[in-house]
């Protein structure tokens, strides 16, 4: 069994569906157990962190990485793990740009301590007490690990080898990958993007397609979308022009629309960018040669209706976007909301 | 170095319209501040919001959008749709803390010249106004992780 590869799996900032992923590759996974030892697996087998400390740099084959970099915990196990692995994976969404936990990137870690010690009505907390990163108790000193101010994406603390993108990825593509590391096949090149398409969700879509032009957006409550029509038609936030294929566009198939979590396509930089050109290039604002103000006021009516622009273009990619966060000590508010 | 701030201001301006507004305003020896850096494009509709998103992360203090009036494209509705993103921008960009005089559109056929030096002395008035936006420090702070303190100074700057 000595030549058996080492696998590894590691959750940050994340929700543990890209566990739930891996184990949800159905029989493909005794595929993985007969070549792989599993040498750290918090969510699955018991390993310490000082297991890990224990080995030799590059001990693990494979690593999966899941999961956004939120406290100085999940730094250093990016930093262990990345000294560890021959090949770290960014797995899912969180690794890869941010994903959910970076949507804390539109507001400030005092505002979101407030909310979650103070101010929540299930919260019960009479003397206002926040976590510390060290609190002293007649036994000694405590540590807990230090609440970032900003989200980042694994990528930004530590060099990776592949991305997988998803929230979370699809197990057809897991396995594909897998398969493909099993059979020792020839790894693309650092850096790549492996187990999701090239084109957009869009050419995954089979549902219908016709001339856009919206006169408002609704939300997802406000209207039951027509079946086998393509949503963004219906003024229904469907991010699929924005975002890298692979899913097989699943939701907006039961009429969910796109939320982009496999991320941009190639060559783009900042997926919430263009998501915004796609949105605004499908807003009618009626026949050429108006007036000018009622060009306006026509297209900031379509707007009005957009809640949370900055929400719904970045809901995965605002760690790995152009501005990365809002800002907290200038005249914005942090809050969000429009000006 | 100098000891005011000078606010930099990136223009977009259009290759059928505001493009040559800025040669007029040139060959008519207008007079205005010197604070905007033109890239030409060749229609309103070209400038991505990456492109400015990009500009403001990598130090631009402003950016300028010059296009044709609506109706007078050279591309028939390419400005309709610069103006469609750039309203839609603005809503997005104040989430961000980014006030909204910071990204400016402004419509100038090839005959104003003076209308895009008016604009663009009047952005730098605003801009001067504001405060220089700094992304880089006080956002994304020295390891990103957090913004530096407030009204703490560049060094190149004081």
């Amino acid at each position: 069994m000595a030549d058996k590869g080492k696998f590894a799996m590691y959750w940050a900032a994340s929700c543990g569906g890209c566990e739930i992923a891996v184990l949800n590759i159905g029989e493909k996974i005794l595929d993985v157990d007969a070549n792989f030892d599993i040498v750290f697996w918090p969510c699955a087998a018991d390993f310490k962190y000082k297991d890990v400390e224990g080995y030799p740099d590059g001990y693990i084959d494979l690593c999966l990485f899941n999961g956004a970099i939120r406290t100085s915990e999940n730094e250093e196990m990016a930093h262990l793990l990345r000294q560890k692995s021959k090949i770290l994976v960014a797995f899912g969404s969180c690794a890869y740009e941010g994903c959910i936990p970076a949507l804390a990137n539109l507001t400030s870690k005092e505002a979101i301590f407030r909310t979650a010690y103070l101010e929540s009505p299930s919260t019960e907390n009479p003397d206002g007490v926040l976590p510390q990163p060290v609190t002293q108790v007649p036994e000694g000193e405590l540590h807990i690990p230090e609440f970032y101010e900003t989200v980042k994406s694994l990528d930004q603390v530590v060099s990776v080898d592949y991305y997988i993108p998803g929230c979370p990825p699809e197990p057809h593509q897991i396995i594909a990958v897998l398969d493909a590391i099993i059979q020792g096949a020839e790894l693309p090149p650092p850096g790549s993007i492996i187990g999701a398409g090239t084109v957009a969700v869009c050419e995954e879509c089979p549902l219908e397609k016709h001339e856009k032009a919206i006169k408002r957006i609704y939300r997802p409550y406000e209207k039951r979308p027509e079946p086998g029509i393509c949503l963004l038609e219906q003024g229904i936030i469907c991010l699929g022009p924005a975002t890298r294929s692979g899913c097989g566009a699943r939701c907006p198939q039961v009429g969910m629309g796109c939320r982009g979590c496999y991320g941009p396509l190639d060559g783009v930089e900042d997926q919430g960018a263009k998501f915004l050109s796609a949105i605004a290039s499908v807003i009618d604002v009626g026949e050429p040669g108006g007036e000018e103000a009622d060009l306006d006021r026509e297209i900031e009516a379509v707007m009005e209706s957009l809640a949370d622009p900055a929400g719904t273009f970045y809901r995965f990619s605002m760690a790995h976007s152009l501005l990365r966060r809002a800002r907290v000590n200038g005249s914005g508010d942090g809050e969000g909301g429009t000006a | 170095m100098s000891d005011t701030y000078e606010p930099v201001i990136v223009g977009f301006l259009c290759n059928w319209c505001s493009y040559r507004a800025a040669d007029l305003a040139g060959t008519s020896r207008l007079h205005y501040a010197p604070n905007m850096r033109p890239i030409r494009v060749m229609c309103s509709a070209r400038v991505d919001p990456q492109f400015v998103l990009k500009a403001l992360r990598e130090g631009a203090d402003g950016v300028l959008i010059a296009g044709c009036h609506p109706g007078e494209c050279h591309y028939v509705e390419g400005n309709i749709k610069a103006l469609r993103r750039y309203k839609l921008l603005q809503r997005l960009l104040a989430q961000f803390g980014i006030e909204p005089e910071r990204v400016q559109i402004v419509w100038a056929s090839a005959s104003e010249g003076n209308v895009l030096a008016e604009a663009v002395d009047r952005m730098v008035e605003q801009l001067r106004a504001l405060g220089p936006l700094r992304w880089q420090e006080t956002v994304l702070g020295g390891d990103g992780h957090g913004p530096v303190e407030a009204g703490e100074p560049a060094a190149e700057e004081v």
